[in-house]
This record gives structure tokens, C-alpha cells and sequence, in this order.
């Protein structure tokens, strides 16, 4: 090969397509963090007055949140507050129960589904297994919520909350079966897919070399899986934690179709009628009081709730990537 | 002492020993019921698949009618009379091809770059970060990001001004685009799984018959990773039939395909109508019309699609584990 | 035929702990003295007490329809070592396998003959107490990803987690365990040199380091005998020497299995050889019967490197 040949090559004009080519993919690459940028920028900057006329106290409790919304929605300010008078916390809190009590269930859950589909199912059983989670996944959320309210809430309704029950919160707040607890199932159900697909993978990977040696050294099959595979797993479990959680944080649809749609913050000291009691999370509210969108106090008071979803995404996978982080000095990997 | 070759007439044993298990008597208790939790979850998952399924199937066969799929909805907001779902149906459809117009080319193009060319590193993370930050984001916030940026004046051509001059914001274009963004980052995590197993010495081949990279690109690496850009846009497309968020907040509230008026292809674009997710919402008790047998049929509808979609990807990735999805 | 002239060995020394040496200083090496071969092994004084702990009859292994392993008879022994030699194929790690039970993994794995350990049939003993009493150590090391000190009491706190011993309540902590771990690690030969971090990830010592801590880990559990499936053949000459001495060291208190592809490895540690050949066992000795005067045709024909 001749060197002038070669230099001819390096200033062929593949080469100058190739620069554009790089520019063009890279510009677009970009534009995709510039719209991400924008996404804040925006969101924040119209959600700004609602946080300004409220301070922190916006993610406080105070008065019911429904009420204050309809307020906004009529254009009558409630005496003695501005129009924008707006206090969060029984949506946030409606959204901390509902995805928190969520991904604890799911978690615990979704291990021990893994956990079977890898080591214990019978071939066939496994066989059947990995459409059913497929399946689950795929089920839009509104086909859940329609399932949820038409199906499950009326027997809810009438077989688990007495009259008694209803009576005796009738004052504050009305008993369906459209509540905290059926909000909460549904959503673990559509959350656990997401983390079983990921864990189940996870394990699957774990080297043979080590679950092998456990077992030559006289560790049962559970205790194996707990000790090693479990352990070697850690990461992707984390990975599917996050992804769930962000799952259950941005659900609207279902949740405002079984939730209750009453901005009440469930009372865990109210026993047994917590589970019954109606919560309306974040989302879900956006969701519900879209209608209102001409109306510009709703309008960002409602741009206020979609920044604190949207910080709050950011946040989690903050956390989930913090998370990983020990672990791999001992030699997991995720 | 040696020992003498044995005479070749032995034979296997008439009955392999039966599969074998930890002797599971001798588990500590605490270890059984671990077991037991293992294969209770286990069942659990597949009775409540298998109860969705049935439920749905059961209401919905009883409900749906022929008629259904080619009516459009009647203009009143109490459904339970007559009408069917074409409108909602012919609604998705456009979205989904909107979306999957604009998440295709620009997925497979971050994916190229992030995997090809991403120069600097830093920038190359921050945007992988940028996709996982989309995928992250829930599609109300989504949605709400598209209505505060389509409602901007000079975006005004995306959809209708009404008479007061405030740009209304929704269209079938506005929502398709935001709909995109749910798609990109599905098609970006499969064509770059699918770019890595690629091996190197397919790309240098390329380079060593002179080659550019553009040309390798586009001549030999994308084709070669095809299967997986499908299965990517379809996974894609399941995602964006399926979300109602963005359709609630986007698309304007009109049962029926309204055009915006104007020239016939741009008018259909720029108008509102439903899609099935919002159909089904507006049906159940959660909405207005009142006609949950209508609601059954369309979630019914949406079901069948939605399962089909996910069954080609399986098809298309030759079962095997693809990023983002299930296994 | 001309007795083999082995490559040069080091003389292993038997009696007492087994000694370290320092990698950098090893440069000499002596060849053995052939005429010390009136006693057993090369150049090596048999251990104190022999005493057999299992007993291999008649035993056939076959995967599916297929024969792996025909009619073996064995004695396994504490006090000496006991090399399984062959060619690929020969179905010796597949007996190895087989005495712990591990061969029950693989389905389609069966058996006929008898296996005992101390007069106990092995079928009737429970699985995970025999592998506690028969450990393994494998051909790649495979440290669990935890640090030494975990890996090390893993065993122990299995152990213990399994056994019914009420008076044993509640987890073992950490200084309880601290030297049973010590002891293992000092008898593997390990300690010297990680003595100052137990804490360390396993995954970061060297491929030597590691498979002496797999040892120690084997050893940890305080078992009867210790089976291993060409533990050096994955190591460098140096730390294969190391674990190869560690390995003589070890006889007294454990019988141990090896089985090793590598001749001369065999004639430097062994005590007994068993040579097997397509499944079935050709020949069984002391090591100096078979490497010096081998009564089958084919063990010659092995040892000569004929095939292999």
C-alpha cells in the first residue's frame, strides 16, 4: 500500500460525510438532552406562581384540596386566601400510600415470583410462566382501571365495607369500593411484571460456577438462591425497584379511575377503614381537573404538581443509580 | 491390584433414578416456607393473568358486536345507546402512526450515534441519561410538557386557534408527537443492544474494502440489526396504544374525528378526536357516557391489539431477552 | 520399557505443617531420589494412620443410555491421597462427582453400585449433610462475591443454619466464627497473606490466592473428606506447587480425591492412583506400582504418553 494512496483515502470525501454524518446523528443525540432541558425549564417556569403564592406550605395540609381546586375552577377565592390558596399534602400523601405500599408488595413479591420461575417451576410450569408476565406487562392501564372499577369495586363495596363502617365516617368522607386498598392492589399487580421480568433475568445470569459450589458445600436450594444468587442479583432488582416505583409514580389513568377521586388523606390510625378510605394521588389529579385548564390558577397549580412528578423521577433514578454503587466492588455487576 | 476390564453386556439401568430434590424433609422450617411462598407467588401470578384474561374475554365477546367496529359514535355524551367505536379506532391508529413516524428515525438515530460515533463521552452519557430520563417520566408530565409548548403561538400550525386567538394546542399532531417520546427510548435500548452484539470484525471487513462509516452504517450494520429495530418499534407501539394520559390531555375531548378545517390531510392532522384508551375512560363510571358494555368491548378491542403487537415481539426476537421488555 | 524420568519435582516435605514458600525464592529444584521409592509415593514417608472412609462398590454411572462410569471399585482413605487418572473421557470426574451426590444435578444422571461413607450408604444420608462431610473444590476457583472472611464462614453459617442443635440458637457472630475461619484459612496456606484484610472482596486475589481460598472454604466445615476436580489446571506452575504441597499436607486429617490429567502432577502428590480409561478402571496401585511398574498394557501406554 502506497502511502499516497493512503493519503488519498484520508482525504476522500468519505471523509467529509462522514464528519456531516457525525454532526447530523450527534446533533439530533443532543437535541433530545435539549428537549429534556426544555421539558424542565418550561414545566417549571409556568408552575412558578403557584409555588410563589404558596411557599413550602404548598406541600403542607390544610382544608380539603378539592375543594380548594373548585375554588379555582368557579373563580371564587375561599375567604380570607388568594385564588392560588392551595395545599397539597392529601394528594401527596395519597401518592406516597399508593406507590409506596405498592412497590413493597411488589418487591417482596415479584422475589419470590422470580425466584420460583428460576429455580422451582417445573419445566412446563415455566414454560407457561414467561407469557404470563409478558402478558401482565402489556395490559394498558386503563383496561386495569376499567376491570377495577366496573368488576372489583362494586363487590369491594358490598362484601368487605359494612354499614357500620360507612356510618361511622359518614361525616368526613363517603366508603366505595373505590379506594386506597383496591388502588393499591391493581397497581402492585401492574408494577410486579416490570420487576419479576428484570429479577427473574438477573438470576438466570447468576454463573453456574457459583451456585455449583454452594450447593457442593451442603446449602440447600432456597438457601443458595438467598445467599448467593439473591445477593448477585441485587443490583437488577434495585434497577426494576426504581422502574416500578417510577411506573406507580406516574400512573394516572387507573388510579383515577379506582382511586376514589377524593383528595382525602387516608388515616393509617383509622384501622381497618384505611384500607377503605378514598385517596387521590398526584397524577391522578392532573388527570381529573384537565377540563380546568383555561382557568389560570388551576391551570398552574396543576404545572405545579407535574414539577414535583417530574423531580421526583429525577430523584428516583438519582437514588437507584446511588444504590448500585457498592456493590460493585465485590464483583456485581448489574 | 489391578482390576479387569468389565464384559461389555452391562447394561444401563432399566429406570433412571426420578428427578432429583433436596431431601425437603430436612429443610428448616423457615426454608420451607420460603418454598411455599416461592410457588404461591407463582400460581398467584398466573391464576390473576388468567382471571384478566377470562373476565375480559367473557364481557367482552358478550358485547361486542360487528356493528361496533364500523360505527362511529353518536355525537351525545350518554353512549349506551347506538354507535360504535370506528372514530376512537381509526383515532389510534393515527396517533400510533404519527408517533412511530417521528420515534423511528430519530430512536435509530441517537442509538447509531450512541453507539457508533458517541464522541465526546461525557456528552454520549449525559445523553443516555437524557433517553433514561424520558423513559422515566410519567406521560402526564409528558402530556402537560406538550400542551404548555404546542400552545405557543408559533406553533399554532400543529393545531386549531380558536376565535379569541388562544391556540388551542390539541391535535392529533400534538399528541402523536408527545406520543413519540414514549416510543424513542424502547427503539433506542433495542437497536443498541442489537448494535453491540454486532461484532467488531464485520465492521472493520466494512472499513477494510474502504468503506466510510456513514456507509457502513446505513449499508451493512442497520440492516443487519432490522429484526431488532422492529421489535423495538413494536414494543414502541404496544406503549403508545396503550397510554390514555397523554390522549386525555392531548387530543381534546371530541368523540368523534373533527378536522380542523382546511385542506383535507392537514385538516385531519391538526383536529381532534379519541383514540380507544380515551374511549374506554369516557365509558367507564369514571367518565361521562354511561355505557360500560360499550367500555368492554373497546378494552376488549384494545386488548386483543395490544396482546397481538406483544406476541410479534416475541416473534421477532426470537424469544430472547430484549432491553425493556419482559423476558 | 525404560522407567519414565519424571520432569524435575520438588521433595515435598510431609511431616509437619505444610511450608510456604515465598514465590520470588523459589529457584531450585531437586530432582527426587529414585531409590527412595521403597516406600510409598515418590520419595515420601506414608502418613501416620490410614484408615479408610469410603468405599466405592461396583459402581456405574450412565447419563441417559449412555455408560460413563462401569463397575468401579474404590477405597478412599484418610491418611493418603488418592489420584483418579486419565484421558478426557475416562469418566473419572464424573465418579468424583458422583461421591458427593453432585452428579444428582444433571437430570438423566443415574446410578447402580454402592457408595459408603464410614459404613453409611450415601443414598441414605442426607444430601447436604454428605456434602458437608464430602466438600469439593472445582476446576475454575469460584469465590462467592463476598469478602474472604464471608466466603470462608459461608459454610460454617450454613451449617449451622441447618442444623437442629437447639442449643446453637440464633447467628453466629462474627468473632464466634472469627476462629474456625482463621483456622481454615491458616490450613490452605492462605493466611499469611491475607491475614491483614479478611475483609477484602474474594474476587481480587489472584487465580492461586483463590483457589486456595476455595480450599480453605472447603475445609471450613471441618469435613471427612475432601474431593478435588483438577484444582491446578487453571493456575500458574507456581501456585499449582503451593497447592500441590498444601494438598500432601492435608492427608492426615482428610482424605482426599484428586483428579488430575496432568501425570506428573499425580506422581508428586499421590499416594494410591486409580487409572480409568473410557469409564472403566484399568488399574489401581500405590503410586509407585503404577508409574514404575505398571501391570496393564494400557497404563503403560497412558503413562508414556502414548495417548492421552
Amino acid at each position: 500500500m502506497s502511502t499516497a494512496s493512503a493519503s488519498q483515502r484520508r482525504q476522500s470525501p468519505g471523509g467529509s460525510r462522514d464528519r456531516r454524518a457525525e454532526l447530523t446523528l450527534g446533533a439530533l443525540a443532543v437535541g433530545v438532552l435539549a428537549l429534556i432541558a426544555l421539558m424542565v425549564v418550561t414545566v417549571f417556569t409556568k408552575a412558578w406562581p403557584s409555588f410563589a403564592h404558596n411557599g413550602l406550605d404548598w406541600f403542607g395540609s390544610g382544608g380539603d384540596a378539592d375543594v380548594q381546586l373548585k375554588a379555582m375552577v368557579q373563580n371564587t377565592p375561599l375567604p380570607g386566601h388568594s385564588i392560588y390558596y392551595f395545599r397539597a399534602w392529601p394528594l401527596i400523601w395519597g401518592t406516597l400510600l399508593t406507590t409506596g405500599l405498592a412497590v413493597l408488595i411488589g418487591l417482596v413479591f415479584s422475589t419470590f415470583a422470580a425466584v420460583f420461575i428460576v429455580e422451582f417451576a417445573p419445566d412446563a410450569l415455566r414454560r407457561v410462566l414467561d407469557p404470563v408476565v409478558r402478558l401482565l406487562a402489556a395490559v394498558p392501564s386503563v383496561v386495569y382501571g376499567l376491570i377495577g372499577i366496573l368488576a372489583i369495586a362494586p363487590w369491594v363495596e358490598h362484601h368487605l365495607i359494612s354499614q357500620q363502617r360507612k356510618h361511622s365516617v359518614q361525616e368526613i368522607v363517603q366508603l366505595t369500593g373505590a379506594n386506597l386498598g383496591l388502588a393499591t392492589l391493581i397497581l402492585t399487580v401492574m408494577i410486579t411484571p416490570i420487576m419479576v421480568a428484570i429479577t427473574s433475568r438477573s438470576l438466570a445470569a447468576v454463573p453456574r460456577s457459583w451456585t455449583e459450589g454452594s450447593a457442593a458445600l451442603g446449602v440447600n436450594r432456597w438457601r443458595t438462591t438467598w445467599r448467593v444468587s439473591l445477593r448477585t442479583a441485587r443490583p437488577a432488582i434495585i434497577a426494576g425497584a426504581v422502574l416500578a416505583t417510577a411506573r406507580a409514580l406516574g400512573e394516572a389513568i387507573m388510579l383515577s379511575m379506582v382511586s376514589g377521586s377524593r383528595g382525602f388523606a387516608a388515616n393509617p390510625l383509622d384501622g381497618g377503614t384505611f384500607l377503605f378510605e378514598p385517596v387521590r394521588p398526584l397524577a391522578a389529579t392532573i388527570i381529573d381537573y384537565i377540563d380546568g385548564l383555561s382557568v389560570v390558577p388551576l391551570a398552574q397549580t396543576l404545572y405545579a404538581m407535574a414539577a414535583v412528578l417530574l423531580v421526583s423521577s429525577a430523584l428516583l433514578s438519582l437514588a437507584g443509580w446511588a444504590a448500585k454503587q457498592p456493590l460493585k466492588k465485590y464483583g456485581i455487576r448489574a | 491390584m489391578a482390576t479387569a476390564p468389565v464384559a461389555a453386556g452391562l447394561k444401563p439401568p432399566a429406570k433412571p433414578r426420578s428427578k432429583p430434590r433436596d431431601s425437603f424433609s430436612s429443610w428448616p422450617w423457615t426454608d420451607r416456607i420460603a418454598y411455599g411462598l416461592c410457588w404461591a407467588a407463582g400460581l398467584a401470578l398466573c391464576a390473576i393473568a388468567a382471571w384478566i384474561v377470562l373476565y375480559m374475554a367473557i364481557k367482552g365477546i358478550s358485547y361486542l358486536k360487528p356493528s361496533l367496529l364500523v360505527q362511529s359514535p353518536v355525537g351525545s355524551p350518554n353512549q349506551s345507546g347506538s354507535g360504535g367505536f370506528l372514530d376512537p379506532i381509526e383515532g389510534t391508529f393515527l396517533v400510533t402512526a404519527i408517533g412511530i413516524a417521528v420515534a423511528a428515525p430519530l430512536g435509530v438515530a441517537v442509538a447509531v450515534w450512541l453507539s457508533e460515533y458517541a464522541r465526546p463521552a461525557g456528552l454520549a452519557r449525559a445523553v443516555e441519561s437524557g433517553v433514561e430520563t424520558i423513559a422515566g417520566t410519567p406521560s402526564v408530565v409528558l402530556a402537560i410538557f406538550g400542551l404548555l409548548v404546542f400552545s405557543k403561538s408559533f406553533l399554532a400550525f400543529l393545531s386549531q386557534t380558536s376565535a379569541g386567538g388562544a391556540v388551542f394546542g390539541r391535535s392529533f399532531l400534538t399528541a402523536g408527537l408527545i406520543m413519540s417520546l414514549l416510543a424513542i427510548p424502547l427503539i433506542v435500548g433495542s437497536t443498541r443492544e442489537a448494535l453491540a452484539q454486532v461484532p467488531a470484525h464485520v465492521r472493520e471487513a466494512s472499513y477494510a474494502l474502504g468503506k466510510t462509516k456513514a456507509t457502513t452504517i446505513r449499508r451493512v450494520l442497520l440492516p443487519s440489526v432490522r429484526p431488532s429495530i422492529a421489535s423495538g418499534i413494536t414494543l414502541g407501539m404496544g406503549r403508545i396504544i396503550g397510554d390514555t394520559a397523554i390522549v386525555v390531555i392531548l387530543l381534546g375531548a371530541s368523540l368523534r374525528i373533527e378536522g380542523a378545517g382546511g385542506a383535507p390531510v392537514l385538516s385531519l392532522l391538526r383536529g381532534t378526536g379519541s383514540t380507544l384508551t380515551s374511549y374506554v375512560k369516557e365509558n367507564s363510571p369514571a367518565g361521562e357516557g354511561n355505557a360500560p358494555q360499550k367500555a368492554y368491548a373497546a378494552a376488549f378491542v384494545l386488548l386483543v391489539i395490544v396482546i397481538a403487537l406483544n406476541a410479534i415481539v416475541v416473534r421477532l426476537s426470537g424469544g430472547q431477552d430484549h432491553a425493556g421488555g419482559p423476558r | 520399557m525404560t522407567p519414565l524420568t519424571p520432569p524435575p519435582a520438588r521433595r515435598i516435605l510431609v511431616d509437619g505443617e505444610p511450608t510456604l514458600i515465598d514465590p520470588p525464592v523459589r529457584g531450585t529444584m531437586e530432582p527426587p531420589s529414585l531409590s527412595a521409592n521403597a516406600r510409598n509415593g515418590r520419595g515420601r514417608a506414608p502418613a501416620e494412620r490410614v484408615t479408610e472412609r469410603m468405599r466405592i462398590e461396583s459402581v456405574s454411572l450412565a447419563y441417559g443410555e449412555k455408560w460413563v462410569v462401569r463397575d468401579v471399585s474404590l477405597p478412599v482413605r484418610q491418611g493418603e491421597v488418592l489420584a483418579l487418572i486419565g484421558a478426557s473421557g475416562s469418566g473419572k470426574t464424573t465418579l468424583l462427582r458422583s461421591l458427593n451426590r453432585l452428579t444428582e444435578i444433571t437430570t438423566g444422571a443415574s446410578r447402580a453400585g454402592r457408595v459408603t461413607l464410614d459404613g453409611e450408604e450415601i443414598e441414605q444420608i442426607e444430601v447436604n449433610d454428605l456434602r458437608r462431610r464430602v466438600s469439593m473444590v472445582f476446576q475454575q476457583p469460584n469465590p462467592f462475591p463476598m469478602s474472604i472472611f464471608e466466603n470462608v464462614a459461608y459454610a460454617l453459617r450454613e451449617e449451622h443454619a441447618a442444623r437442629r442443635d437447639r442449643q446453637r440458637r440464633g447467628r453466629r457472630g462474627r468473632r464466634e466464627l472469627e476462629p474456625a475461619v482463621i483456622d481454615a484459612v491458616r490450613r490452605a496456606g492462605l493466611y499469611d497473606e491475607v491475614a491483614d484484610d479478611l475483609d477484602r472482596p474474594a474476587l481480587r486475589l489472584s487465580g492461586g490466592q483463590q483457589q486456595r481460598l476455595c480450599i480453605a472454604r472447603a475445609l471450613a466445615a471441618g469435613p471427612e473428606v475432601l474431593l478435588l476436580d483438577e484444582p491446578c489446571s487453571a493456575l500458574d506452575p507456581i501456585s499449582t506447587a503451593t497447592i500441590e504441597e498444601l494438598i500432601v499436607g492435608l492427608r492426615e486429617r482428610v482424605a482426599i480425591v484428586i483428579v488430575t490429567h496432568n501425570l506428573q502432577q499425580a506422581m508428586r502428590v499421590a499416594d494410591h492412583v486409580a487409572f480409568m480409561h473410557l469409564g472403566e478402571l484399568v488399574e489401581y496401585g500405590t503410586s509407585e506400582q503404577v508409574f514404575e511398574r505398571p501391570a496393564m498394557e494400557r497404563t503403560r501406554e497412558y503413562i508414556s504418553g502414548a495417548f492421552g
